[in-house]
């Protein structure tokens, strides 16, 4: 009985901080109407995976409950900037629960002002999809993948700027 | 200065890659191999090795934490396998890989909170100095690796199962099915599984 009143204390702290981050980004007129997240299952998430046209493409998969995701976003995002004239596209598949879409994800998107693309990769099976993005692939993130229609390499690390960007840049030189 | 910054990136990569297969691939253990035991402190301030368990068959060992969602979204799914195996000699045994100075929230005292929390049937171990994680080569939380008692062998290592996101869609009980299998000595269908989860925080 104790337990599940403590439950539901936390349920309700929860809610009041929700609450409170909603109230905070009205008042800095953040603006959440024109974020949509795509949710794709893996047979969708593939094409994107694998385009044989003349961009290299930057995948990051990552979740906002994910600190050291979180912390290596801003690389990704300068990447994005800095390389989308120089035919480079990032994509960030996130690996949020589903039902966090609305409540975090797309907050979160608006608050950090993320620019790239952002979709959701909801898929059960994740046996399958995991060992199918790559064979050495542990399921932890963050995971990166950069490729272009040569050549594919896959990271299990985490990343800063510069080391994001000197991989970028071997393929590029090709 | 082209061929210096060229031998620079060289030596960077090899750093980094050796780096990597130290900490994660590569190395750790590999079905079919006999593991360490280990000794180490429960959240009821009790050591807790595989030795003691004399009349167990084998062990579900799984590397997990507070404060990883994936983790926590399968805590109830812990707990259900530890009731349903621990009595035909199969217990869960958890083992919290992370860096309390880290993360914080997983530090032992939090631990203990949330044992009582969620009523944990199983000892939840803290891996002190992160000596014991790096064997199994575990990357991250939730993982799981089953341990038969006799010879200490590993018949499984991965997921729980087939949706570690939701559990209301679940198909295929991987845990299940490789305990189901040593019960009835039996082969195990798919002996390594793998999911989403957080990675084992360090310093």
């Amino acid at each position: 009985m104790k337990l599940k009143s403590i439950f539901l204390c936390v349920i309700f702290l929860g809610l009041i901080s929700c609450k409170k981050e909603v109230a905070k980004n009205e008042k800095t007129n953040i603006d959440t109407s024109h974020i949509t997240v795509k949710s794709y299952d893996y047979n969708e998430l593939k094409p994107l995976l694998e385009k044989k046209d003349d961009k290299t493409y930057v995948i990051n998969f990552w979740a906002t409950w994910c600190a050291p995701c979180v912390k290596e976003l801003p690389a990704f995002e300068k990447l994005n900037k800095q390389y989308a004239s120089k035919n480079v596209e990032v994509l960030l598949v996130s690996l949020d629960f589903p039902k966090q879409v609305e409540k975090k994800l797309i907050p979160f998107i608006a608050r950090k002002n993320l620019q790239s693309k952002v979709v959701l990769l909801d898929d059960i099976n994740e046996d399958v999809w995991i060992k199918a993005i790559d064979s050495s692939w542990s399921g932890a993130i963050p995971a990166t993948i950069i490729y272009n229609k040569d050549r594919r390499n896959f990271y299990e690390k985490t990343f800063d700027y510069q080391t994001l960007e000197s991989e970028l840049q071997t393929f590029l030189k090709q | 200065m082209m061929k210096l910054l060229k031998l620079i990136v060289l030596l960077t990569s090899i750093g980094l890659f050796t780096a990597f297969t130290l900490t994660s691939v590569g190395t750790g253990y590999k079905i079919g191999d006999s593991i360490e035991d280990f000794s180490l402190l429960n959240t009821n301030d009790a050591m807790v090795s595989l030795g003691d368990y004399e009349n167990a068959k084998g062990f579900i060992i799984i590397f997990t934490c507070n404060t990883c969602p994936y983790s926590v979204a399968n805590e109830d799914r812990i707990i259900a396998l530890d009731t349903k195996y621990k009595t035909q000699g199969f217990p869960v045994i958890a083992i919290n890989p992370n860096d309390p100075a880290v993360v914080p929230d997983d530090s032992f005292e939090k631990m203990k909170v949330r044992v009582q929390e969620k009523g944990f049937t199983f000892p939840y171990l803290l891996d002190v100095g992160q000596k014991v994680y790096p064997k199994f080569g575990a990357t991250k939380t939730p993982e799981v690796y089953i341990v038969t008692q006799n010879d200490l062998k590993v018949q499984y290592i991965g997921a729980i199962d087939n949706s570690s996101r939701d559990a209301t869609k679940v198909t295929e009980k991987y845990v299940e099915n490789a305990v189901a299998a040593l019960l009835a000595n039996k082969k195990i269908e798919k002996t390594k599984t793998s999911a989403i989860g957080c990675s084992i925080k360090k310093q």
